[in-house]
């Protein structure tokens, strides 16, 4: 199957949620370094549950695709259930077939999602 | 490498990263395992010294090969980073707090990261020299950058980003002018396996290089040296091998090149190092170098024609061509040449300061070698054209 399915080049030239949020809860930058992506998420949290969530960066069509079907799959999740998706998870989202390297590029937003929702605890939210 | 991959044959453009191997050398690597498999320097026999003798042959080999005036100027280390280490860490002593290193700003990570982590450790200043847009390297520059106090110039021959080749001889007579005591360093990992290299008429004090990226085997570089700086340098590791006499309170070095070589080292891998050696000499450098004239002349006209290429670096260069692409990251540029076993690098090729410099996270690079040929240029610009397609 080939990796640049319609879905996937569709998030990439029009991602969902590209953007800042006005106040958000916590707010984390992570970059690959030796692919130069750099993938920053933004979340709004109330009891305990994603209300809205943005993303901004550059990258790959594969990193940028995931975070932009990432913001739109834990709109309304647990933060609880965020921390404990897995690469398997990214890998099933995206749906293409994806070599080691490759997948290193699919789960650096989850990684970074996960790094907000750590930060918010560690502010008390 | 002729075998197929999902019914396509592969096409090899990544030689700045590690060249294919020829026959010759796999089965010369092979006959020393098959034929003569014994530790060097120990055995009275038989094979124990036609391993050592063709061993040290290869010594002689590389020392004809770079003009390198004795052979025991030649050290066999695991690659062109330990060369590099190897000086760094022997000349640590040497400095102090206050010294100075320069570094041009298109080093490999192997001659940048040393010599940062060897200021971090003895207060030395790193310096750096810019490159010009088009990645060129202003002798004038050298005026306000080699100071008294600067021991070290640590250079690239060849750019394995820009290609940008580096005249190393007008460098070292430069930095010779401006400070006697300075030190150059090259790294010609880019430049030995492409065009005729002599140390001698560089004049420069070190070079490093790696018999990988010249159809020899992984695991083996060269570091050659100026013999009395080699003498006057302590031995980078302890072991095997490198000993004249050890007692309880000290231990007597052998005479380089082996007070650097400790404990046993590729034996097989340098002895068929010698076997490309051979097989670039019997090429000639100057054929070597005029075919990959040819083929980067012929690449570069050809991708300029892609629309929304930019290509980095001079004109006049060796063989490759670092490129970004506008509808395109380089990864996903990559990924869809893989489709039809297009093989190029993405990313900084270990060359992150530079990239960051230059404005730009990553480019897709296409390298070129002997085997190199206008129809892998076909392919390459097919499957570009493809990426354009395929992002529209």
């Amino acid at each position: 199957m080939d990796i640049y399915r319609q879905i996937i080049l569709d998030h990439y030239k029009h991602p969902r949620n590209f953007g800042h949020l006005d106040n958000p809860d916590a707010k984390t930058e992570e970059g690959n370094v030796t692919c130069g992506d750099r993938i920053v998420m933004e979340i709004a949290v109330t009891g305990g549950v994603v209300r809205d969530t943005r993303f901004s960066g550059e990258g790959c069509a594969i990193s940028l695709a995931a975070a932009s079907m990432l913001t739109e799959k834990v709109k309304g999740k647990r933060i609880l259930d965020i921390m404990k998706m897995k690469t398997p998870d990214i890998i099933n989202m995206i749906g293409s077939p994806l070599t080691p390297s490759r997948t290193k590029c699919a789960i650096l937003p989850l990684e970074v999602l996960q790094k907000a929702v750590v930060s918010l605890k560690r502010n008390g939210k | 490498m002729q075998r197929k991959i999902n019914g396509k044959p592969i096409i090899y453009l990544d030689s700045t990263a590690t060249s294919l191997k020829p026959q010759p050398v796999i089965d010369k690597e092979n006959e020393y395992y098959k034929r003569y498999t014994a530790n060097i320097f120990r055995g009275i026999y038989t094979t124990s010294e036609e391993a050592t003798r063709e061993y040290e042959g290869v010594r002689v080999k590389v020392a004809r090969f770079i003009r390198a005036p004795k052979t025991e100027e030649i050290i066999f280390t695991r690659n062109t980073s330990e060369s590099i280490n190897l000086v760094a860490y022997s000349l640590m002593p040497t400095f102090t707090k206050g010294d100075n290193v320069v570094v041009s700003i298109m080093e490999h990570h192997s001659n940048f990261v040393p010599w940062q982590q060897l200021g971090e450790e003895k207060g030395v200043k790193l310096k750096i020299w810019q490159v010009s847009p088009t990645g060129e390297l202003n002798l004038n520059d050298l005026d306000k950058l080699i100071t008294r106090t600067t021991k070290v110039l640590a250079v690239t021959a060849v750019s394995n980003v820009l290609g940008t080749i580096v005249p190393i001889r007008e460098i070292v007579r430069k930095v010779k002018t401006l400070n006697p005591n300075c030190l150059v360093l090259v790294d010609a990992a880019q430049a030995v396996p492409h065009m005729r290299v002599d140390v001698t008429g560089w004049g420069a004090d070190f070079v490093a290089f790696s018999s990988h990226k010249m159809l020899g085997p992984t695991g083996v570089g060269v570091l050659w040296g100026r013999y009395e700086l080699l003498e006057a340098m302590k031995p980078f590791q302890y072991g095997g091998e490198m000993i004249r006499e050890v007692r309880i309170e000290k231990t007597i070095f052998k005479d380089p090149p082996h007070k650097f070589e400790a404990g046993t080292p590729h034996i097989a891998g340098v002895i068929g190092f010698g076997a490309a050696i051979d097989y670039l000499t019997k090429l000639g450098m100057q054929r070597v170098k005029k075919h990959e004239e040819e083929i980067v002349g012929y690449a570069m006209k050809e991708l300029e024609k892609i629309k929304g290429l930019t290509i980095y670096g001079p004109r006049k260069r060796a063989g490759v061509i670092a490129f970004t692409m506008k509808s395109a990251h380089a990864h996903d540029v990559a990924q869809i040449l893989n489709e039809d076993n297009i093989c190029v690098r993405s990313g900084n090729h270990c060359a992150m300061p530079l990239h960051v410099s230059m404005g730009i996270a990553a480019t897709a690079r296409a390298s070129f070698y002997i085997y190199t040929t206008r129809e892998d240029i076909d392919a390459l610009v097919q499957g570009l054209e493809k990426v354009n397609t395929t992002f529209r």
